[in-house]
């Protein structure tokens, strides 16, 4: 037992629900209650809860761009709405991703910002060192507890014990009361449903987490479905498809970078657009049941090793294996063959989209 | 857990149960609990020999693929193909629906290298401890 891990302000109640627990970026979380494919229906058909106390919060103070926050992420953030919240990247400069991130804008000069666990402390000091002297800049990851709730019923069940929240837009968020507290509420997610996350004092997490279980319709969900939850519709894993060796040219987050300003690695994102990319993300599904595996080799139909597994699972929704991984450029085009597995063991599957699973609530 | 009276067991948590014709062999209660929902069960071939302690199979779950390993040496003259498009049966019936394979066994001397229940029990709760 790693004594050196951290626990949530939820870590009690996990145990007494008999969870499975496992070290995840420093954390000691639940890796599963039920079991992972009965916790993926709670989320896909019903309304799940995750304890991400583990995520990291910062909140910057001062202009978008006096402050330096838009000279630190990809997205555009100027023209956010106020109670908007918009994802993007945090780039070196080399245009290395060194995390991926949501910024939430509470007021015109007031910047919520939320990122990965195993990188919230990297984040905070190149946070520090980049920000201008017009900015205040505070982590209050240790303060802040964060319960995510998610399914087609999430709305159903939120708003009866907070009126207002059915107002939300996707990608929109607001300060409501909520157990006596303020807390922030924004309608986003990680696993392609309609659903919630829940920002609240650190202290008071665990009396959320059981007010919301209170409602027979909400189960408790562990990491294990979340993984599959969120690569059944193609989102990254920070530390996968995401780490500071990739651009998000590269790991096809182009998206999510706006060109029309200045960023920490934009120079090295316009030269790598001129010189070419050498590798890409692409999802692709096995042929059945047998799953692909992080870390395992791709290899075209000739033999040849084209690339690496970044993320496999064996999918609910498909009943076939599912995976995103690096593929050299020219491959990876839709419909192609390729393989997962090693050198004595080949199994073939189909590049497709990296949209697995698209019948989510999301949009609901 | 759950563990069969009359079965035999492996440190790796495969099972073997003597029938009169062949050994019935699969993964055991405690495998099936912390290996979580198996979604695929790569089955060995009917009719080719497999020496003791080696690969017999490889289960996969959500998370995870592992191998399985033949309780005892022998022919495989049958597999369970209703692990084919129902994996979950090894979860919800470990000990009896969800057996991987039937072997005929070369020398039944190798049960000695097996743990009888009792011992088994004793192993898990060692495993436990540690």
């Amino acid at each position: 037992m790693d004594t050196n891990l951290k626990r949530t302000p939820i870590y009690e109640e996990h145990l007494a629900l008999k969870a499975k627990m496992v070290p995840f970026g420093g954390w000691d979380m639940p890796v599963q209650y039920d079991g992972i494919l009965k916790e993926y229906d709670y989320a896909r058909q019903g309304a799940a809860i995750f304890d991400i106390c583990h995520m990291g919060e910062f909140l910057v103070t001062g202009d978008a761009v006096e402050s330096g926050l838009d000279h630190l992420v990809t997205q555009k953030i100027i023209d956010m709405p106020v109670g908007t919240c918009r994802y993007g990247c945090m780039l070196n400069e080399h245009g290395g991703i060194m995390d991926d991130l949501i910024v939430f804008r509470k007021a015109q000069q007031e910047w919520f910002i939320v990122v990965n666990a195993s990188t919230t402390e990297k984040d905070a000091a190149h946070f520090r060192a980049h920000l201008s002297a017009k900015a205040q800049f505070k982590d209050l990851s240790s303060q802040t507890g964060k319960i995510d709730i998610q399914g087609p019923l999430s709305r159903d069940v939120l708003k009866q014990m907070v009126p207002g929240i059915e107002k939300l837009e996707f990608y929109s968020f607001g300060m409501f009361r909520f157990l006596e507290e303020e807390v922030l509420i924004s309608r986003t997610g990680y696993t392609g449903e309609l659903g919630y996350e829940i920002y609240m004092p650190w202290s008071k997490a665990a009396d959320f987490w059981k007010a919301l279980l209170k409602d027979s319709r909400v189960k408790p969900a562990g990491l294990g479905a979340r993984d599959v939850l969120r690569l059944e519709v193609g989102y990254s894993l920070y530390g996968h498809e995401l780490n500071e060796k990739k651009t998000p040219l590269e790991s096809s987050l182009t998206r999510f970078v706006n060109f029309d300003k200045d960023f920490i690695g934009k120079h090295a994102l316009l030269a790598q657009q001129v010189g070419g990319i050498k590798e890409k993300v692409v999802g692709f599904t096995a042929l059945d049941r047998r799953s692909p595996r992080a870390e395992q080799k791709l290899f075209s139909e000739d033999g040849s090793l084209i690339g690496v597994v970044t993320s496999g699972s064996f999918s609910p929704a498909l009943t076939k294996g599912i995976g995103l991984g690096f593929v050299n450029t020219g491959y990876g085009e839709q419909g192609q063959t390729i393989f997962f597995g090693d050198e004595k063991s080949k199994n073939p599957a189909i590049v497709s989209s990296r949209i697995f699973y698209k019948k989510g609530s999301l949009k609901l | 857990m759950e563990i069969i009276e009359h079965y035999y067991y492996t440190k790796d948590h495969e099972w073997v149960c003597m029938e009169e014709e062949s050994a019935m062999v699969g993964i055991t209660d405690y495998a099936q609990s912390s290996l979580g929902d198996i979604t695929f069960v790569e089955l060995p071939t009917v009719d080719t020999e497999v020496e003791q302690f080696e690969e017999l199979a490889s289960v996969e779950s959500v998370k995870a693929a592992s191998d399985i390993f033949s309780p005892l040496g022998g022919r495989i003259v049958d597999v369970n193909h209703n692990l084919d498009s129902d994996p979950g049966l090894i979860n919800r019936s470990p000990y009896e629906r969800g057996w991987i394979a039937k072997i005929v066994a070369a020398d039944l001397d190798q049960l000695g290298n097996l743990m009888n229940a009792e011992e088994y029990q004793s192993f898990l709760e060692a495993e436990k401890e540690e």
